[in-house]
This record gives C-alpha cells, sequence and structure tokens, in this order.
C-alpha cells in the first residue's frame, strides 16, 4: 500500500448484511477518494447492489460502518444519504415521465418563491427551477432544447442525462450511478460517460456500478473488484486488462496483495 | 425532438371526442322524434318522470304515456332518475323540463319529500305536475295525483292470505321493499290490516328489506327459513321478490307449506300466479295512470283546467284461487291486462 | 424547431409556451365542450339562454365538488369509490346534529367525519398498502350502510340558514346562479393552484407516475398519498354542504351514482386512470360536458336512456385518447 494522506471522501469497513440465511454482503470495505471515478464491478450476485444500497442509505447494514471525510454515518433512509451529499442516478431511470424537466431536476427539493408567496401561499419559483436546471443541463453539455417539456419525450440517453443533472445539480460529495447505461445505446452510452468525465472534471467524485468493461476500462481511474459479498480487491485499469478483471470477479485468478488490500492510489 | 406524435395524436383525440358528441346527438335526436308527428294541440310538451329506466313497470308506464301523447298530437320528453333512490337526476330532470318549456310534468317520485322544492319551483314557473304511481308527502305539493291506492291494494292481498290459510295459527314472514318508501309502507300496513294482525305481534316471524329485488329476496327469504322452519304465510313488495322467495321456499322443500301473496300484476308475476309460484297477486295500472296524466297535461294546455286531488287508478287481485268475501279475476284475465 | 442549445432565449420560451399549448392535453375535452355547446344552441331555442346555463352550473355542482377529489387519487393512480357515499354521510350527519339547533356545530361535525373517514382510507392505501380499489370498495359499502342505520332510512329536512346557504341564489346581471357554484368554483381554483403551483402538487403527480422514483427521489409518498385522502375527505364535506344547498334533504340514499359520476367526469376531462396525468381543469370541463350533455339533451326532447349511451361513448373515447397518447409517449 502506497502512503496516501488523503482521507476517502466515502468509506465503508466491515458492512455485514444479511436476510436469513442469505448473507448479502459479508464484511464489506469501500474506500471512495476525491476526483475520482470509481468503478464496481461483480459478477450477478455477488452483493454490489446491495453494498451501494447501503451508501445510499437504501437499507441499513447489520454491522459495520460508513463514513463520510472521515465521519461515522448514519444512513436510516436515502432522504439521510442525500442530505449528507450522496446522490444516487439508478439504473431504472428515476425520473417521472409525465413531469418536465425542471420539475424532474428539482423533484423533492423544490425552491419556493421568496416572500409571503413563497412562505404563506407554498409557491413555487418556476422561473428560477427553470433556469437552475437549463443552466445545469448546459453546465453537463446536455443538449435539450426547453426545460418545459416533459421527461417522456426525451430518448432514454436524455432522460439517464437529467436524472445525471439531478444529482449532479445537488450532489456535494459522492454520485453513485447504478448501470447508468444498460438501458442505452451505443451513441447514447458514449453520452453519458461523457457526462461522468464532466462532472469528475468538476472535483465531484463518482461511483460507477457497471458490466460494460470497455465503458468502465474508459472512464474508472480505479476499479473495486466485487466476490462473495465481499472487496476481493482494487485494482488500477492501467495495470489490469479487461480479460484479467473478469477472472477476478469469476475467482479464476487471486488479485496480488496489494490489491486485496485496497490497491494504489 | 418536439413530440409531435403526442400532439397529433391529442388533436385527433379532441376530433374523435367532438364527433362522437355531434354522432350521438344526431343518433339521438332522430330517435325521440316519433312524439312529434300529427301534432294538432299546438305540439304540447309533456315531461315524464319515472324512478329508473331499467324496470318493466316504468317502461308499461313510459310506453302508454308516448301512445297518448302520439295520439293527442303532445311531445313526450321521458326522462328517469338513475338508480331507485335518485332524488338528485329527478330534481334535475325536473328542472332541465322547465327550462326546456314542457305544459306537464308527469313524476313517479323517488322521495316524496326530497323533491317537494324542485316541484313547488315548476308550479311556481306555470307547469302542472302530476304524480303517478307515487304521492308526494305532502300529497297536496302536486296539482294532482293518479295512482294505485296502495293501502288498499295492501289490505287485499293481506286479506287474501288470511283467507287462504283459514284457520291456521298464521306466522307471517314480510319481504319489504326500500326501508322509508312511501309506497312501500302503504302495502306494508295496508297488509297487516287486511290480515288482521298489527306491527310487533308474534304472529310475524321475520322480516326482510329486499329493494324488490328478486336475487335479494331469494337471500333473505333463505336466512329468514333459518330462523323460522314454520313460516306459512308471505307478505312480498312486489312480485320478482315473491319469484325470488319461492326459489328459497322451494329449495327448502316447503312449497306446499307457505301462501306467497304479492302486489304488481307483470305479465311475468301473473303468469308466476299461473303457475303456482304465486299465490295471488293485486295488479295495478300503470298504463292509465299513464293515459290519464298526459290526457291531464294535455286538457291543461288547452283550456287551463288544472287536475287535482287523488285519482285511484284502481288494483284487481288476480289469483287462481278464489275465497269467498274477496273479488278476483282469474290468470286468464290477469295475462290480458299485464303489463311489462 | 431543431435548436438544441440548452440556453433559453426569451424567444425559445414564447415558443415553447405555444408548443405547450399545443400539445395540452385539455384540448380534446374543451373541443367536446364547444362542440356540444354550438350544437345544442342551434337545435334546441331553449338552451342557450341565461337561466339553463345556470341551470346546468347548479346541477353540476355536488358531482363537480366530488370530482375534484376523485381527480386528486385517480391522479395519485388510485380510485375512490367511496366518495360520494362519504358526502352522502356528511349530509346525515349535518342534518341530524343540526337538529340539536347549532348549524355551525353540525358543518364542524360533518368535516371532521369526512376528514376520519378520508384518513381511514388513505391509512389503509398507504400503511398496510391496499389497493385503492379494494379499500374503497369497502368503505363504500359499510359507510353506505352505516348511514342508512344513522339516518333510520329516514329523510330529514334541513332548515333554511347556514346548512342551505351554499343553495342560495345571487344575480351578476341577467345571470342568476347559487354560492353553490362559486364553492365548486372556489375548491377548482385552489386545487388547481396547489397541484400546479406548490410542491405538494408535483408530489401527488410524481407518486402517482412512478412511486419508486419518486421515493428513490426522497418525496415522502406515503404522506403525500395520505395527505390526498385527508384532502379528498374536506372535498367530499364540502360537496355534502352543497349537496344539502341544492337539495335541502339530508337523503340516505342520494347520489348513490355519484362515485362513478365523478370517474366519468375525470375520465372525460383527459385525466388518466393509471395516474400521474391530467388536470383539475380538465376535471372541470369533463364535469360540465356530462351536464351539458344531460341539460342539452333533455333541451332536445332526449329520453334519459340515450342520455346515458351519449355519455357512456364519450367515456370509451376519453379512455382510448388517453391509452393512445401514453402508448405514443411510452
Amino acid at each position: 500500500m502506497t502512503t496516501t494522506t488523503a482521507t476517502p471522501v466515502l468509506q465503508a469497513r466491515g458492512l455485514v448484511k444479511k436476510y436469513g440465511n442469505v448473507t448479502a454482503i459479508n464484511g464489506a470495505d469501500f474506500d471512495l477518494y476525491p476526483g475520482e471515478v470509481l468503478a464496481v464491478v461483480g459478477d450477478n450476485g455477488a452483493g454490489k447492489s446491495s453494498l451501494i444500497k447501503a451508501l445510499a442509505g437504501a437499507l441499513i447494514p447489520d454491522q459495520g460502518e460508513i463514513l463520510m471525510n472521515g465521519e461515522k454515518m448514519n444512513f436510516r433512509n436515502t432522504r439521510d444519504a442525500r442530505a449528507a451529499g450522496i446522490e444516487t442516478v439508478y439504473q431504472d431511470l428515476a425520473v417521472i415521465p409525465a413531469l418536465d424537466i425542471a420539475t424532474n431536476v428539482f423533484l423533492g427539493r423544490e425552491v419556493r418563491r421568496k416572500g409571503i408567496m413563497g412562505s404563506v401561499f407554498r409557491r413555487l419559483d418556476m422561473p428560477r427551477m427553470r433556469s437552475e436546471a437549463s443552466g445545469h443541463l448546459a453546465d453537463l453539455k446536455i443538449g435539450i432544447k426547453s426545460v418545459n417539456q416533459a421527461v417522456e419525450t426525451l430518448s432514454g440517453g436524455q432522460r439517464q442525462g437529467v436524472a445525471v443533472v439531478r444529482a449532479a445539480a445537488f450532489g456535494r460529495g459522492v454520485i453513485i450511478m447504478d448501470e447508468p447505461t444498460a438501458a442505452l445505446g451505443v451513441k447514447e452510452s458514449g453520452q453519458v460517460i461523457d457526462l461522468i468525465r464532466s462532472i469528475r472534471d468538476r472535483g465531484i467524485p463518482v461511483v460507477l456500478i457497471s458490466h460494460d468493461m470497455p465503458h468502465v476500462f474508459e472512464v474508472s481511474d480505479r476499479i473495486h473488484v466485487h466476490r462473495l459479498g465481499q472487496r476481493a480487491g482494487v485494482i488500477d485499469p492501467r495495470e489490469r486488462s479487461m480479460s484479467e478483471v473478469v477472472a477476478l470477479m469469476t475467482g479464476a485468478e487471486r488479485p496480488s496483495e496489494a490489491e486485496q488490500a485496497g490497491g494504489v492510489r | 425532438m418536439f413530440n409531435r406524435n403526442k400532439a397529433r395524436s391529442l388533436r385527433i383525440g379532441a376530433v374523435l371526442l367532438a364527433g362522437s358528441v355531434a354522432f350521438t346527438l344526431a343518433g339521438c335526436s332522430g330517435s325521440s322524434s316519433g312524439g312529434s308527428s300529427g301534432g294538432s294541440g299546438g305540439n304540447v310538451k309533456v315531461g315524464l318522470i319515472t324512478k329508473t329506466d331499467s324496470n318493466p313497470y316504468f317502461v308499461k308506464l313510459r310506453e302508454a304515456a308516448q301512445a297518448e301523447a302520439d295520439k293527442k298530437g303532445a311531445t313526450l320528453v321521458a326522462l328517469a332518475g338513475a338508480f331507485d333512490g335518485d332524488n338528485e337526476g329527478q330534481v334535475a330532470a325536473i328542472e332541465n323540463l322547465v327550462s326546456q318549456g314542457v305544459k306537464g310534468i308527469l313524476i313517479t317520485p323517488n322521495s316524496s319529500s326530497g323533491i317537494l322544492t324542485a316541484i313547488k319551483s315548476a308550479r311556481d314557473a306555470g307547469v302542472v305536475v302530476i304524480a303517478l304511481d307515487t304521492a308526494t308527502d305532502p300529497e297536496d305539493a302536486v296539482d294532482a295525483t293518479y295512482a294505485t291506492d296502495n293501502k288498499a291494494a295492501g289490505v287485499t292481498q293481506g286479506k287474501w292470505v288470511k283467507a287462504t290459510l283459514g284457520s291456521t295459527a298464521p306466522a307471517l314472514v314480510m319481504l319489504d321493499g326500500t326501508p322509508g318508501g312511501t309506497v312501500d309502507t302503504f302495502r306494508h300496513d295496508g297488509f297487516l290490516e287486511g290480515f288482521g294482525t298489527t306491527e310487533g305481534s308474534s304472529e310475524i316471524v321475520g322480516q326482510e328489506n329486499t329493494n324488490g329485488d328478486q336475487t335479494k329476496a331469494q337471500t333473505a327469504m333463505e336466512n329468514l327459513l333459518q330462523r323460522a322452519p314454520g313460516v306459512n304465510a308471505l307478505y312480498t313488495i312486489n312480485e320478482p321478490a315473491a319469484a325470488g322467495a319461492y326459489e328459497a321456499i322451494k329449495a327448502a322443500g316447503k312449497t306446499d307449506q307457505v301462501t306467497i301473496g304479492s302486489i304488481d300484476g307483470s305479465c311475468t308475476g301473473v303468469a308466476n300466479v299461473k303457475s303456482g309460484i304465486i299465490g295471488a297477486t293485486v295488479m295495478q295500472f300503470p298504463a292509465k295512470m299513464a293515459e290519464q296524466g298526459v290526457d291531464a297535461v294535455v286538457t291543461y294546455a288547452a283550456d287551463g283546467t288544472k287536475p287535482s286531488g287523488f285519482n285511484d287508478t284502481g288494483s284487481q287481485l288476480i289469483t287462481d284461487k278464489p275465497v269467498t268475501g274477496l273479488d278476483s279475476k282469474d290468470t286468464t284475465w290477469g295475462a290480458e291486462n299485464c303489463w311489462g | 424547431m431543431t435548436s438544441t442549445t440548452a440556453g433559453l432565449t426569451g424567444r425559445d420560451l414564447s415558443r415553447a409556451r405555444v408548443s405547450r399549448i399545443l400539445r395540452e392535453p385539455l384540448l380534446g375535452p374543451l373541443a367536446a365542450l364547444i362542440v356540444a355547446i354550438i350544437i345544442f344552441s342551434v337545435i334546441s331555442q331553449t338552451f342557450l339562454n341565461p337561466y339553463n346555463l345556470s341551470l346546468i352550473l347548479q346541477q353540476s355542482v355536488v358531482v363537480g365538488i366530488l370530482a375534484v377529489g376523485q381527480t386528486l387519487i385517480i391522479l395519485t393512480s388510485g380510485i375512490d369509490l367511496s366518495i360520494g357515499s362519504v358526502a352522502v354521510l356528511g349530509t346525515i350527519v349535518m342534518a341530524q346534529v343540526s337538529g340539536g339547533g347549532n348549524p355551525i356545530l353540525a358543518l364542524g361535525a360533518t368535516f371532521v367525519v369526512c376528514v376520519v373517514l378520508g384518513a381511514v382510507n388513505g391509512g389503509l392505501v398507504t400503511l398496510l398498502r391496499l389497493p385503492p380499489f379494494i379499500v374503497t370498495l369497502g368503505t363504500f359499502t359499510a359507510i353506505q350502510a352505516a348511514t342508512r342505520l344513522l339516518a333510520g332510512s329516514q329523510t330529514y329536512q334541513v332548515p333554511d340558514g347556514v346548512l342551505t346557504f351554499l343553495g342560495t341564489s345571487f344575480r351578476i346581471g341577467t345571470f342568476a346562479t347559487t354560492y353553490g357554484v362559486v364553492a365548486m368554483l372556489f375548491v377548482y381554483l385552489i386545487v388547481w393552484y396547489a397541484l400546479s403551483q406548490t410542491a405538494w402538487g408535483k408530489h401527488v403527480y410524481a407518486v402517482g407516475g412512478n412511486v419508486t422514483a419518486s421515493k428513490l427521489s426522497g418525496i415522502k409518498s406515503n404522506r403525500t398519498l395520505f395527505s390526498v385522502y385527508l384532502v379528498t375527505g374536506v372535498i367530499a364535506a364540502i360537496a355534502a354542504w352543497a349537496a344539502l344547498g341544492r337539495i335541502p334533504n339530508a337523503d340516505p340514499n342520494a347520489y348513490q351514482n355519484a362515485n362513478l359520476e365523478t370517474i366519468t367526469a375525470v375520465v372525460i376531462g383527459g385525466t388518466s386512470l393509471f395516474g400521474g396525468r391530467g388536470s383539475v381543469i380538465g376535471t372541470l370541463i369533463g364535469t360540465l360536458i356530462v351536464g351539458v350533455l344531460r341539460n342539452g339533451l333533455t333541451q332536445a326532447g332526449v329520453d334519459s336512456l340515450y342520455q346515458n349511451i351519449a355519455t357512456g361513448i364519450l367515456v370509451i373515447v376519453a379512455v382510448t385518447v388517453d391509452q393512445f397518447a401514453r402508448r405514443r409517449s411510452a
């Protein structure tokens, strides 16, 4: 292990989650450092989605701890995680099709008007939300004509873009993306990969859960390999090939000691 | 980019919606033209508001009114409550008929008191209002009433059942209609009077509300037979209730034990009397009510003479098992004069 | 419209506004209403006069108010089969409590009863996660029976005063209408505002459109859902009040079809039965279409059975349009 002074933005130690006899997370560790894209890969059933849910507050682990910037966290639900700065983009496109883009971007944290209209009459500041939403879209170079249009009028890639914008607009700490390209075509996947880069370039670390090895290798700085409910190791995509990673995922090959210990930085 | 497909589909939708309105209107106005032909009396408009559209009794009433209107050269607009007891629908119907400029309204009120305000407004607007079949409460809220004397009909039913029982100690079950209904109350009370007993008497071994519905009556009777297996006399609010009760009695194997009386005089009911399902029924004459009602409105339109008071359109006991001292007709006569 | 810049100029905004109007789902119902009014004005001399138009509004008041609640529930992809029976129970409570001589107390009691019943529906739907159709079918049956028990199957005349206030008429020029009509329009206005201008409204749409996505967005979906049932209870109480204004006679057998009539108005108004899509303005138009049809067809001398056929066809067409629009946008 190389010496590193940076504190992980998001860290987990010894997470355990059991459902009856089934162990979904079996003492998993996790480290995400500032400004990086960390890919999480693993075979189906390896428990990576349970791990991500624990980090996003969607499930409460039986044991172990989650830390943000070295501080211990106690997420009871996704709201808590969001409040701490963890935004998650789910693979099933967590947007509301019939609502417009601006409303979707601000869903759950709407901005009210100033003064009595806002405090007493609870009126939303739609012009402000619209202009902020289109600003965020422009920042991430997502070409959408009008934030007034319903999300259902968008293509799959654009919808994913809206979901990402929502996360990026509010993600002060971490953005987790769960299979963001799984439902998309080649061109749209490319757009999402570009998005991930733009987010990282703005200094926000990204956790990318993906099955798509070329994408993983294209965009990630480090790769967390998950196996049997644990972190098998963290590898450097410049040192390992795709087939090696697949071998690590399936257990055909064992990671090096350094990799097992949490990898290089 | 812009969702042109959706916009188009919605525009198509608009056209469809609008088109269907136009289409239905065209279809409907064609169907109602029957009344306006051969008009002589300055095309008098008569409104008819029945309790519902579904009951064959009201269908007969409507058909007779239509025929009479055609004969007199008047136009009939037939409306109805949406369900048994729908007062609000009848209020709206009265308002719409008045707004349209009818000369008179014939109504079988669903609510004898809830309808009063609307009737008053109509009469204030110069429309003659006639209650058919069911009186209002108070009765003089309308200009006139053409109806069966339901109490008398109940009395007749009660007398026949009692006479048929003879000297056997009565064990009476009463299958009522809708609780609180005016007609229901009259028939119920009339029956008790004719039967020679009173409310709360130990001779009454069971009572249940059926809404005049065959299925409900059957269920009710099934349950009552469990509680009172010795029942030998049965009052029913109408013939469907009697038919439903009979099914339950038959299933219990007690058809010989129970004497069933009923009221209405529908063709199905008369056929049931003929085949022995119902012992006797008391026939009403809805056609008479409708005809006399339409005539009264036409007369009013012609010379301003308003009808008044309660006009009994009569009732007739129909049975193939006559008893002495009670005027009755057989089912052959019944089949010729029945309704529905 | 091929520009893909994210920034919006003023011209883009106005264009967006035009295009929004063009794909306005209210277009269909509104066109149908206008066509119906034009046709009736042509075929009946009595249709288009102020007295008659006022009648249509007055006849629409009770179902129109209830339809607002139904819209809210349907927007959450639920359905409320009990809404009419809650209002009817409300009228009976109002009549019976006012027998004690205090109409304000009676009004208050009605609001409490209706809101409690809304809470029962909402609680069963949110806490026990039961389907709204089944829950409200159950409460409908129970409430209807309870109403008859409470009323002793009698009707109650209500004295003129506070309880019949919404039946009081007033004039605007030659147009006479009732406070009930004003109350109805007020209910529509408030709920329209809440749905379109507040976060609560957006959450109602979100929960109805995609409940999982709403939860993931941090919306307290159960709380939103429950609040919708509470609001519907309040609306049912207002409808009960308006019902006594219209007919000052509390009748346990009244408004048996109101549950279905509200659904009719909502569907004709373009609100999707699948939830998350629609508006109360559409419902107002839907209510008026039903009212105009019933009144206009009577003016045209059409019997009531044919009127029902007309309404039935409209419902089917409206649902077809909804399906059509959904498939296109899926």
